[in-house]
């Protein structure tokens, strides 16, 4: 171990320190002072935001090339960070409001944002198993965090029994990777892809059983099933930073993988990948039209976005393609972070106890009576559906411009076709909001408005303001070997 | 900065600050936010006049131009690229000159959250400015999406009954068409690496084939704004429903960002295939000549009437644009403008008589002459103009496209046939069937319907909305010219481009 490691994986570092002090702090923090967990908790985020600054401008490989902290690590991981600190945001007051206010809500979290910086950097296929595992332990725990309430509890059973599933399927597919090649390093499978001594059978079944078990992460159909249910029954706090942290995460283990280690295996998984896409974008949009819970709105319109993810991941063995794939999924990713955290923002602050106030129809009369929360919900909600000015249409203009270059006319067209469905659903809010007469229950918690109304001005003028955000994400380049 | 204070930008920005003042007034401050709107509004129409100014109507192309990188990444580039020319000049002039009017026509209608409607009108504005004068593909569609907002706002928050099914089905209808545009714009930048439009323009080059593929892409989105029969049925929804305002501003702009697609983009970018298929976008042109003024005739709800001519009158551009001359495209323009004048005045007129009698009933009135003679008269003037009176505007339009599609046949011979012509004079034989209809139905005849009698005559706010209206429909009947001389170069250009394509074909 030297100075190169520990330099690569300092956000680890500090943030997981940070947590460890955290857990044991929380202890003296008495119940009504509970705020202070939450401050510093965000402090710890801030920190590790700054270490993971100070990694800019240089590529370092870790551990053996096991971790690689490279530009695509740190996009994604101040993504991840800039995430929690918003999660922290949007969780205090709902807590409180819905008495299950504890600490170890916000160690919980930490830990699984340190799941999610590992997964960020990792180059060898056990350590991306290791971020796996401890992403999602936090999050089953997370997920049942209302006791007593009956959805939280089967929210979290189902997550986490579907979650050890995929882990299986990682693992399975972990060990086929090396029994074909050999090694469990990113950097020794892309050599070893094609020689003689790889057998190529193995390798795409284990590259496949990998690409299952991730796609379980992302939500992708047909590995879908457990989304609704585990995003409704969880605390919408909760739900809102899983549907962006541990979907991310899974997108960055996906590019990460598939494109460094094994652009080899395109001729055989790229049918697979459209395939996996077209019928995410296609079942997302279209089961969302049905929903009448804007909770299980929301989880099938994030299904539909991994659809749209999953575009630029097609075309991954294209070396041509390959730096605008990354960027365009990179930077939709975080035009998805802002919209969705604007409209889980609305979301938390229009729920009341007992799972109250999660009906579309309790959105009724909010563009009168708290225009600034629906003019963010609107903003979300056209931002979803990509239309102007938001990131939302910048960002699948680059992901079909992405399709389109690698070839994949058909799929873009089921992109702007589904994206023309999902109008349907994204509006039918608008309508409700500013079209029915009603009297919405509203926390009036600042932080909540702060974060609902910071994060849609910042999709407006970042659409507009295009440019640095873009620039950024082509910039993050993943790191080959 | 010097972009800022460009007049292009200036003219499509400058609602924002009207805008931004609105923000900071409350909802009860209704007054105080029609004249902020209306001030705006005509202070941008100031603006245009002296865009209008500068421009030089001997310069065939692009002037004005503001051409910086908006967004750029590594492998692409979008630019903040306007520019005005012959083509665009006058949809924007018309587009400055009917928002004020349309807020003015709104000062007794909209009496619920008057904020939030003006505030919606302005960035409508916005949008509709920024369609006729952007020249990058991406910038252009997003002006064109985003007009899709405000509007839908409009319809579904100050519409009538059926405002919230009108106002849905309007956006979806409308981004139907424009993703598949979105595809071509997204094949072009891959292919021709660029979303400059005359970049493309000059660089040409694209295969027949494919020629055919893109300009279907994009006249899907156009086709369905225009609307061109069959894709027309959103459009009496919308109508019926919209605010007066809002129908004026539909009729009178957003229909016309359709035609202006075709002409900006689907001609000069894809000339082949705009000769090829010409006879095909002809031919539906006349079917909706025909079948708008024959659905017009059969209708009983006024508003719904004017909305179905829309159709018949937008069917007269669309042969005039794709009879691929000179003449058939000036008239064309022309007959945009003259639609955008003489429909805006008849939304404004019925309006009018909505806002005294709450129905829109043919059958409601009779004799309104006699209780409301300058409403009456006004109304005549109008109805003559949109059925084509030589003398008034509508005349000039359709004399001008039905002299270039008659003459097709010989210049350049992509209609190739007398059919067209003959079959649209037809309709303006229909049309002043359908109108005098109308018109006798309210006007003329005995008052036997005893609400009518105390109807008051129109005041002086509602005679200020129609008056401008009404000179530029005497003018534009009586001396055309000087709106000829500011298409004519630029028109000419267009048709060189597309005579070349047909000389390559043939």
């Amino acid at each position: 171990m030297n100075s190169t490691d520990l330099w690569a994986i300092l956000p680890i570092l500090v943030l997981t320190g940070w947590t460890c002090v955290l857990l044991l702090l929380d202890l003296f923090i008495p119940q009504r002072h509970k705020a202070w967990t939450a401050v510093l908790a965000a402090l710890g985020l801030i920190a590790a935001m700054v270490a993971t600054i100070l990694q800019a401008g240089q590529v370092r490989i870790g551990f053996n090339n096991m971790v690689v902290a490279d530009g695509f690590a740190i996009f994604l991981n101040l993504l991840f960070l800039g995430s929690g600190v918003i999660a922290i945001m949007l969780a205090y007051d709902y807590l409180k409001r819905l008495g299950i206010e504890r600490g170890e809500y916000y160690t919980l979290l930490l830990f699984s944002i340190t799941g999610m910086l590992l997964m960020a950097v990792a180059a060898d296929l056990i350590v991306v198993f290791l971020s796996l595992e401890l992403l999602s332990i936090p999050l089953y725990v997370l997920a049942g965090f209302a006791p007593g309430r009956l959805t939280s509890e089967e929210s979290a059973l189902k997550y986490f029994l579907m979650g050890a599933f995929a882990s299986g399927f990682v693992v399975y597919g972990v060990a086929l990777v090396f029994g074909a090649t050999g090694s469990t390093s990113f950097s020794t499978i892309v050599q070893a892809v094609g020689t003689a001594s790889t057998n190529p059978t193995l390798l795409v079944i284990g590259a496949a059983f990998v690409l299952v078990g991730l796609g379980f992460k992302v939500a992708a159909v047909p590995f879908h099933m457990w989304t609704p249910d585990v995003y409704q029954g969880a605390p919408s706090s909760v739900t809102a930073f899983m549907s962006i942290g541990a979907k991310a995460a899974g997108f960055a283990a996906l590019f990460r993988v598939f494109i460094t280690a094994l652009p080899e295996l395109a001729s055989d998984l790229t049918p697979i990948m459209w395939a996996l896409a077209a019928a995410t974008m296609i079942l997302g949009n279209i089961v969302a039209i049905a929903q009448t819970n804007i909770k299980r709105l929301l989880a099938y319109s994030s299904i539909a976005h991994a659809g749209y993810i999953l575009m630029a991941l097609v075309p991954f063995g294209d070396p041509a393609v390959a730096r605008d794939a990354v960027a365009s999924a990179l930077f939709y990713l975080m035009a998805y972070a802002l919209t969705n955290f604007t409209a889980w923002a609305v979301v938390i602050a229009l729920e009341q106890m007992d799972e109250k106030g999660l009906e579309l129809e309790d959105y009724a009369g909010l563009g009168k009576k708290h225009p600034w929360l629906a003019v963010a919900m609107t903003v979300a909600m056209l931002s979803f559906t990509g239309i102007p000015p938001t990131l939302g249409l910048v960002g699948k203009f680059f992901l079909f411009r992405t399709a389109i270059a690698g070839g994949f006319v058909g799929l873009a067209l089921i992109g702007v076709i589904t994206s023309l469905v999902s109008a349907f659903y994204y509006l039918r809010v608008v309508v409700i909001m500013y079209m029915r007469e009603g009297d919405p229950q509203v926390s009036r918690a600042p932080w909540l408005q702060i974060a609902a109304v910071a994060t849609a001005l910042a999709t407006v003028v970042l659409s507009i303001v295009a440019s640095p955000l873009l620039n950024w994400a082509s910039r993050a380049l993943l790191e080959l070997f | 900065m010097n972009f800022v204070f460009h007049p292009l930008t200036l003219v499509t920005f400058f609602p924002l600050v009207g805008v931004l003042v609105l923000l900071f007034l409350k909802q009860e401050q209704k007054n105080a936010a029609r004249w902020t709107a209306l001030i705006t509004s005509l202070i941008t129409f100031g603006i245009s006049i002296a865009v209008l100014l500068q421009f030089n109507p001997n310069n065939p192309d692009l002037q004005l131009v503001v051409n910086l990188p908006w967004i750029q990444v590594s492998t692409w580039t979008i630019s903040y690229h306007m520019g005005v020319d012959g083509l665009s000049i006058l949809l924007l002039l018309l587009t400055t000159f009917l928002t004020p009017i349309s807020i003015l026509s709104t000062w007794s209608a909209v009496e619920e959250r008057v904020r939030d409607f003006m505030l919606f009108f302005l960035l409508l504005e916005i949008g509709m400015v920024g369609v006729f004068l952007a020249q990058d593909l991406f910038l252009f569609y997003v002006f064109w999406e985003f007009t899709l907002v405000p509007m839908y706002f409009l319809i579904g928050i100050w519409g009538g009954g059926r405002r919230i099914y009108a106002a849905i089905k309007f956006f979806l209808y409308t981004m139907a068409g424009s993703i598949l545009m979105l595809l071509a714009i997204l094949w072009l930048g891959v292919q021709q690496n660029s979303f400059s439009v005359p970049e493309l323009i000059a660089k040409g080059g694209i295969p027949g084939n494919i020629q055919i593929w893109l300009f279907l892409a994009f006249a899907a989105a156009f086709a369905i704004k225009v609307p061109m029969w069959p894709l027309h049925s959103w459009l009496p929804d919308a109508h019926v429903e919209a605010p007066t305002a809002g129908s004026v501003i539909l009729a009178g702009v957003l229909l016309k960002m359709g035609t202006y697609g075709f002409l900006r983009f689907n001609l000069p970018m894809f000339p082949q295939a705009a000769v090829q298929l010409a006879p095909w976008m002809a031919g539906l042109a006349v079917v909706g000549i025909l079948y708008g003024a024959a659905v017009s005739y059969a209708q009983q709800d006024v508003k719904k009437l004017v909305a179905y001519s829309s159709v018949s009158h937008l069917g007269f551009v669309m042969l005039g644009l794709f009879a691929l001359n000179p003449q058939g495209i000036q008239g064309g323009i022309l007959q945009m403008i003259n639609h955008g004048l003489s429909t805006g005045a008849l939304f404004l007129i019925v309006g009018m008589i909505y806002e005294r009698r709450h129905t829109r009933d043919l059958n409601a009135f009779g004799g309104l002459w006699k209780i409301m003679p300058v409403y009456g008269t006004l109304t005549l003037i109008v109805t003559l103009s949109s059925m084509g009176l030589p003398g008034l505007n509508g005349f000039i339009g359709e004399f001008t496209i039905l002299l270039g599609a008659w003459g097709a046949g010989e210049a350049t011979g992509p209609l190739g046939s007398y059919w067209f012509a003959g079959l649209a004079a037809l309709g303006v034989i229909l049309a002043a069937v359908y109108m005098l209809f109308m018109f006798q139905k309210m006007f003329l005849g005995p008052v036997d319907k005893d609400e009518n009698r105390t109807l008051k005559d129109l005041n002086w706010r509602e005679i200020a909305t129609l008056l401008p209206l009404l000179v530029f429909i005497f003018w534009i009947g009586i001396y055309p010219k000087p709106f000829f001389t500011l298409m004519a170069p630029a028109v000419e250009k267009l048709v060189a481009v597309l005579q070349a394509a047909a000389v390559a074909i043939h």
